[in-house]
């Protein structure tokens, strides 16, 4: 067998095996997307009790609290990016680090100093390849998150809003992370988490009644605010994971139609490769009688 | 008679939701009960049991664990991180 067949075969062998791969990371990847998106949509009963108490509170602004004082000249912001553990999700943790990135630029710009926080190994990789420091990371099951991540999470950042600035503190704490619009588009987007910026649907835009605060306005604000703050932590986190499991499929779907297309075009050439050696093999044979027979 | 619109719900799921007659919670000061035309308030939620008699069937008892919740116009929400259903 001549050796250009080999190659090709080789090749097609290995491309095969690869297209297996990818197959069942596709199937895998869509299979739980939907589990994801189920999650997501879970968890907005939660989401949407504590925004409109919240919002309740908020709208009572006689209540002096640290977490809704506002900072004129912020000197220091807390920006936790939510990327993915594995790769193999196309251009998904790209996009969300290329966002973070233009965000801290703009930071920088402002002459607010940045303190990252990372969640997802694949930032960690980006921040440790280029020496750069940050101030805490979370790794681990990026894809399916749980309620204890988000409540450490929410817990570190609220804990470092609070210090003081010249201790350390943050004025601002930052949000990017992957917004899953449908199946084929997801938005890497920017959210600002604190100081408070309530937001509200439309629906519930009347006059909020005036509450009565059991035991105190600032113990039910210390319980309410964290809480916020966590869930929105886990509810980005929830459509991080529904939008890394939506990229990895698009990821695969293509990686696959490039081994189809691959396979095919060295199936081609190898068919090429072997008609060539037997026609080489035929005209040698042919020659080679001849010159027996006229001998 | 005015009825409650109860809703409950956990930090990755909601728990329960219907028209009920009452709700007792547990506050940090302690059991709150509430009855339809409750004035608006905000308690925050030790753990321990809730009780809601809903307009049809046998009282709904469930073990909660941390959170709050609130009394607006007759609607409730009770927000708990943990809140699971007592059989």
């Amino acid at each position: 067998m001549g050796a250009q067949i080999r190659v090709y075969r080789d090749k097609i062998r290995s491309t095969s095996s690869m297209k297996k791969i990818f197959k069942a990371m596709e199937l895998i990847a869509t299979a739980r997307v939907g589990k994801a998106r189920s999650h997501a949509e879970a968890s907005t009963p939660y989401a949407e009790a504590i925004t409109r108490a919240v919002a309740a509170v908020a709208a009572q602004n006689d209540i002096d609290h640290v977490l809704t004082q506002k900072v004129d000249q912020p000197q220091r912001a807390a920006v936790l990016v939510l990327a993915s553990d594995r790769g193999l999700a196309g251009a998904y943790s790209t996009n969300v680090i290329k966002q973070s990135e233009s965000l801290l630029a703009r930071l920088k710009h402002d002459e607010v100093e940045v303190r990252p926080y990372l969640y997802g190994r694949k930032v960690q990789a980006f921040y440790d390849f280029r020496s750069r420091e940050y101030e805490q990371v979370w790794t681990g099951n990026t894809d399916s998150p749980v309620v204890e991540t988000a409540k450490d999470i929410g817990r570190t950042l609220v804990d470092r809003f609070i210090q003081p600035t010249d201790e350390g503190g943050v004025d601002e704490i930052y949000l990017v992370f992957t917004e899953f619009q449908s199946m084929v588009t997801q938005e890497p987007v920017v959210k600002r988490l604190l100081p408070l910026a309530v937001v509200e649907s439309e629906q519930n835009k009347g006059v909020h009644p005036l509450y009565e605060f059991e035991p105190s306005p600032e113990e039910v604000l210390d319980a309410l605010l964290p809480k916020y703050i966590e869930s929105r932590i886990f509810s980005a986190m929830l459509e991080a994971a529904a939008s890394e499991l939506a990229a990895r499929q698009k990821a695969m779907k293509s990686a696959g139609d490039n081994a189809n297309d691959l396979i095919q075009k060295y199936t081609l050439l190898r068919n090429n490769a072997r008609q060539a050696e037997i026609t080489q093999e035929l005209s040698e044979l042919i020659a080679g009688a001849d010159a027996l027979a006229s001998s | 008679m005015a009825t409650l619109d109860v809703q409950v719900v956990a930090a990755d799921h909601a728990v329960w939701s219907g028209e009920a007659k009452s709700l007792t919670g547990r506050t940090v000061d302690g059991d709150m009960g509430i009855l339809p035309g409750h004035t608006p308030v905000l308690a925050v939620l030790a753990e321990g049991e809730l009780t809601i008699e809903p307009v049809e069937g046998g009282a709904v008892k469930a073990h909660v664990k941390g959170g709050f919740f609130s009394v607006d116009e007759d609607r409730v929400t009770v927000v708990a991180d943990e809140a699971d259903i007592a059989d």
